[in-house]
């Protein structure tokens, strides 16, 4: 591992060593650190703290915000709550792919420039379907004005 | 906000607010105000603020103006409508008509009670100030001085008051139990994870100090020191004014040690969910916070007995605390005498969906659907009709046009086979296939279940199956019984409450919407024309001008044409993905 993420990890560890249960905290500090959470950092995590790292991956696959694989710059996310779904999210979601041409279970471009995945509810139902592009909430979306809004990006 | 101020302008910067441009509209008031001349006109007379949220998403951004007692609101503003709005009402004195929101904004108020929301939308969720302003914190400073921890507890019980999280179990019920625990510790945990559409981010954005003055009366009540609200990470607006408004809290000696000079101390952390809808439930909660994964275990025992760190803990959701300061400033007789007989007070409503007036909205207990869906929702939009209102998030069930009259309260939803969950209903309308709808929670349900009992687990999944085949037109005689029978199963044999409820959405629209199971499964057709297996799309030679662009955007080039004339559709190629009637500006795409 690089010198300068140990820096970042040494940081994180400071942060909790004192903390009970803060294991899902010091996940959401890696993953905003590194903008996913790299195997090595939990081993690191896991030899330093002395807390097993399938402690560590049990907490990892059970939560949904928590990524292991590297994303794109440019984290396009559609919601897939349940009146985004009424109000047809799912055809936002398959125009996105096909847009980007993302195949089978490929959710990043060749390029790494762009990631698409899908968001649970983000609390705007009223401004239904919406979509996420680098955390910033795009309401009353379309196919069409999302192909707009990334070929502008 | 202070009194003296002649002119208050209040924009809306809640999430929908948010997502609208609300904080460039913010912005751009700020920014008029600086300009030399408008300052040296108006001078410090007129102050700006950002406000939460005030129901009526669907026309963000929505701007208040208060000139005196008068108070103007516009709707749709944009940034590059402010400066009219400076020049002409702010200066100018005359309200500028062509913005400003019309009859129906005032009926969609008008219809609703406002309690726990009544300060949402008028105060600036950043200025603790503003919270002062209209009373905030003197009850929880009256409590602390002239009532015994009990007597807090009796008077929440004699309110009626019940859980909002969707159970509805009485509040004072749940801690006089963790009270009456002997405990050198205890715990309050706010629970704000709820995942459908719901009051969570609103209340904490557009009122945050209400819901810690709710929790530090919980706090004083059952006796606990230390408070945590698990909120979702979704929500970063919310969790942000949460943050601000604890500091604020802490530096006026509202939270910390020796509330308001009493011998109570009382601190609250706030701990951030990570994405598992199972959370919503309590001892899975409680697992989470302490960093595990957030599984639920077998009950009892109960939180109230023995909950984080094994400690007596009480879990009540954001809803509930907020209406705590209101119960306790106007007694429980007051409350008590708003709703039904079971079911007390005010319920905020998520209403959205195929619905005009989208928003968030709060009803007296009891109101009923065809109120909330027709007289404030303002009616199917596109002239479309009503097919039913699916109320209770993922778990929840559909009430149809027969139950339009029914009065909304905890039983009554129950009774009709669907439940109160934390408020949301979402309205469907003809174009929404039922099927489909129970296929979409179920598929939530089974992706959220945390894996820990095999009925839920694998159940779920093979429910899920089965109305994946049925959308297919691989449904088979029998599947309805299949359905109904495993889901019986599912539900008297799980653990936890998301179990025993993970089936409702299958249930619930078998139970109103059988026929349209059978036209899937019979007939291979889905009368919504939404589950795109058994649909077939065609073009009417009639309507067809020929302009090629169906053609064009096509993803597998199955429509050819001369163009200028008819095109058609080549059937056996079509993917079914819908482009074509989607671009068609004639309408000749049809589907069938």
């Amino acid at each position: 591992m690089e010198e300068s993420a140990i820096e970042k990890l040494e940081v994180i560890y400071d942060r909790y060593v004192e903390t009970e249960g803060s294991v899902i905290s010091v996940l959401q500090d890696i993953q905003s650190e590194f903008r996913y959470i790299p195997e090595d950092t939990v081993y690191w995590f896991s030899e330093k703290s002395g807390v097993p790292a399938s402690k560590f991956y049990g907490v990892i696959t059970f939560y949904g915000q928590f990524h292991t694989k590297p994303r794109g710059e440019n984290i396009i996310a559609t919601c897939c709550g349940a009146v985004c779904h009424v109000k047809g999210s799912e055809r936002i979601f398959l125009k996105l792919r096909e847009e980007l041409s993302l195949r089978g279970g490929q959710d990043m471009t060749a390029d790494g420039r762009f990631t698409v995945e899908q968001v649970s509810c983000q609390g705007a139902c009223n401004v239904a379907p919406v979509v996420v592009v680098n955390d910033k909430i795009y309401g009353k979306m379309s196919p069409n004005k999302i192909v707009k809004q990334i070929k502008k990006m | 906000m202070t009194v003296e101020n002649k002119i208050a302008v209040h924009v809306c910067n809640g999430t929908g607010g948010m997502v609208a441009g609300g904080g460039e509209v913010l912005q751009a008031f700020k920014d008029a105000f600086a300009e030399s001349g408008v300052k040296a006109e108006i001078g410090d007379r007129c102050s700006v603020n950002g406000v939460g949220c005030r129901g009526l998403c669907a026309r963000e951004v929505l701007v208040d103006i208060t000139v005196g007692d008068e108070v103007t609101t516009y709707q749709y503003i944009q940034p590059d409508m402010v400066s009219r709005l400076v020049e002409e009402h702010i200066i100018g004195g005359t309200p500028v008509e062509e913005f400003m929101v019309g009859k129906d904004y005032h009926e969609f108020l008008s219809r609703q009670k406002k309690i726990v929301l009544a300060d949402c939308g008028r105060i600036d969720p950043e200025e603790i100030d503003a919270y002062l302003d209209v009373g905030g914190y003197s009850v929880v400073e009256k409590t602390l001085k002239t009532m015994s921890p009990d007597e807090v507890i009796q008077l929440v019980k004699k309110s009626g008051l019940r859980g909002r999280g969707g159970a509805g179990f009485p509040t004072g019920v749940k801690w006089e139990l963790c009270a009456k625990n002997k405990a050198d510790q205890r715990y309050i945990i706010c629970n704000s994870d709820e995942g459908d559409p719901g009051a969570v981010p609103t209340l904490i954005e557009g009122n945050p100090h209400s819901v810690i003055e709710g929790m530090t009366i919980g706090a004083y009540a059952i006796g606990a020191d230390m408070g945590f609200v698990y909120i979702r990470t979704e929500y970063p607006l919310a969790v942000e004014r949460l943050k601000k408004a604890i500091d604020h809290a802490r530096e006026r000696g509202f939270l910390g040690q020796s509330i308001h000079g009493s011998t109570f101390d009382f601190d609250i952390r706030i701990k951030l969910g990570a994405g598992a809808f199972v959370c919503g439930e309590e001892t899975a909660l409680i697992s989470s916070i302490v960093g595990e994964r957030g599984m639920p275990r077998a009950k009892p025992p109960f939180p109230a007995d023995e909950g984080l760190w094994g400690k007596p803990t009480i879990i009540n959701n954001t809803e509930t605390f907020a209406n705590l300061p209101h119960i306790l400033r106007n007694g429980p007789e007051w409350y008590s005498s708003i709703g039904t007989e079971t079911s007390k007070g005010t319920k905020i409503i998520a209403l959205t969906g195929k619905v005009r007036n989208a928003g968030l909205i709060e009803v007296p207990m009891g109101t009923t659907i065809r109120e909330i869906v027709f007289d404030i929702g303002g009616g199917i939009p596109d002239g479309k009709l009503f097919k039913a209102v699916q109320t209770g998030g993922p778990c929840g069930g559909c009430v149809p046009q027969e139950h339009l009259d029914l009065p909304v309260d905890y039983e009554n939803l129950a009774r009709v086979g669907s439940m109160m969950g934390s408020g949301s209903m979402v309205v469907l309308d003809e174009t929404d296939c039922m099927v489909n709808m129970a296929a979409f929670f179920l598929a939530f349900n089974q992706a959220e279940s945390c894996g820990k009992c095999p009925p839920c687990r694998i159940g779920t999944k093979r429910l899920f199956e089965i109305l994946t085949g049925i959308m297919e037109g691989r449904g088979r005689k029998g599947d309805i019984e299949l359905l109904l029978d495993l889901s019986a199963d599912i539900m008297d044999s799980s653990l936890c409450g998301l179990g025993m409820v993970a089936p409702n959405p299958v249930v619930s629209t078998i139970r109103y919407f059988r026929h349209e199971y059978e036209a899937h499964i019979r007939h291979k057709r889905c009368p919504a024309k939404v589950c795109r297996s058994l649909l077939t799309y065609f073009i009417r030679a009639d309507l067809c001008r020929g302009c090629g662009v169906c053609a064009k955007g096509c993803p597998v080039g199955a429509i050819t044409g001369i163009k200028k004339e008819p095109h058609r559709i080549d059937t056996s190629a079509c993917v079914k993905c819908g482009a074509c009637y989607d671009t068609c500006k004639f309408n000749a795409v049809l589907k069938e």
